[in-house]
């Protein structure tokens, strides 16, 4: 079937299975990898995107339900060599080690400050229980959220 | 993990949803979200071979007020349940159950008629439209039914929707803002509940149900007989786990989750009278 998605502001359309999932769509038809494969079960957030502006997990959404929706993924937050605020932080408060569950994260913690400005230390905590980090034990990226949000 | 190849049917009508499944009968799904299907379709565990994608039905996306009840369009997700002010004053316990479902990116995606329709007992909200009496409406081939929610979970995964039949509404009493508690019990946060517990006190009466603890959604029925008959919420917690069929797994034992369920029903208890 052909899909039309607009990922990161650029239309992209491709023909794809109907079982093609929307992360498989990112990753091997738009050529995004930025987008990570983690458990693949929807528990660990690594492959968080937005759709219409709101964190879903791209492993458990057919690309076909994102036909004629607007897609962001990790690659689409700068603004050329311009980090996003919520990257910025994350650099700034050493909130990543390996890496792997990152982009997934960012754009779960882009969502929830959409929903939740101003969040507090547990609102961010919540608001991020959907993504799974096995290096950081989350301190760090607790802190680079908060630094994002007063950042604003 | 790709799910196993299927046609793909883009709904745009309820009669078009009802068309679609009177044709392929037992071979179609309706995925709304997708929040319990494509995971059980990437495990191969579901190979519907027609998937009716109904996720655009916007007209079945609504919290209104029917006057002696709440109608919730069955499309409505459960980040719209856990916002609705309206849901708030008129059926808090439903709005604050919601916001436990999964986690945001799930709540984002799953809809309350997928949940319901789904029969998941581990599945937070069917415990609680159990305690409420709701009522689910649905449209097949020859018109509209009404189902109450006692009558509706028959087994796991199972429900009385006929397989030509598309769930349209959720019809829930208003119960007002306060009176309920919500004990969830799970390892990682957005878990299954390994057992969860809903108390909810409206109309002088106190009703009780059970996340995880057999089959079906289930009412805890000895709890809520115990406390008729004038029992503390401690003692009428003991009845928790009567007549439940407790699963067995990786997580917990059935004798394990018998325990849960008489701590959680007491907390739940205690909660629902502040």
């Amino acid at each position: 079937m052909e899909i039309l998605i607009t990922v990161n502001g650029r239309d992209e359309g491709h023909a794809v299975e109907p079982r093609t999932l929307l992360v498989q769509y990112l990753r091997e038809a738009c050529g995004l990898t930025g987008t990570k494969v983690g458990c693949d079960t929807s528990s660990c957030g690594a492959c968080t995107v937005l759709v219409d502006g709101e964190s879903v997990k791209s492993c458990t959404m057919l690309a076909a339900q994102a036909d004629g929706c607007a897609v962001t993924t990790i690659e689409g937050l700068a603004d050329g060599p311009e980090l996003h605020a919520m990257q910025q932080a994350f650099q700034e408060n050493h909130g990543l080690q390996c890496g792997f569950c990152t982009a997934g994260m960012v754009m779960a913690a882009v969502s929830l400050l959409e929903e939740i400005p101003n969040p507090t230390e547990s609102d961010v905590r919540l608001g991020l229980e959907g993504n799974l980090c096995r290096c950081t034990g989350y301190h760090n990226i607790v802190k680079a959220v908060l630094a994002a949000a007063g950042s604003k | 993990m790709i799910p196993a190849p299927f046609d793909y049917v883009r709904a745009g009508s309820v009669d078009e949803v009802v068309a679609a499944l009177t044709e392929h009968g037992d071979e179609a799904k309706v995925i709304a979200g997708g929040m319990s299907l494509l995971p059980l379709m990437k495990l191969r565990l579901a190979t519907p071979t027609v998937l009716i994608d109904a996720g655009r039905l916007d007209d079945l996306s609504y919290v209104r007020d029917a006057g002696d009840h709440v109608a919730i369009g069955a499309l409505t997700r459960h980040r719209d349940l856990e916002t609705s002010a309206l849901l708030g004053e008129a059926c808090g316990v439903l709005r604050g159950v919601a916001a436990e479902v999964g986690d945001n990116q799930v709540r984002h995606r799953g809809t309350l008629g997928g949940s319901v329709a789904h029969g998941d007992p581990a599945s937070d909200l069917p415990a609680v439209l159990l305690a409420l009496d709701a009522t689910f409406v649905a449209q097949g081939p020859s018109g509209q039914r009404e189902f109450a929610a006692g009558e509706f979970f028959e087994g796991f995964l199972e429900t009385a929707l006929a397989p030509d039949e598309l769930l349209t509404e959720v019809r829930v009493p208003k119960t007002g803002p306060n009176g309920w508690a919500y004990q969830k019990f799970n390892r990682r946060a957005q878990d299954w509940a390994i057992v969860g517990a809903v108390a909810l006190t409206a109309d002088g009466t106190t009703r009780v149900a059970l996340v995880n603890m057999g089959a079906t959604p289930l009412r805890a029925d000895g709890v809520e007989a115990a406390l008729v008959a004038g029992a503390t919420p401690e003692a009428a917690a003991q009845h928790a786990a009567e007549g439940t069929e407790a699963p067995a797994d990786l997580n917990a034992s059935s004798e394990y989750r018998e325990h849960l369920a008489r701590v959680l029903v007491r907390r739940a208890l205690e909660g629902a009278r502040t």
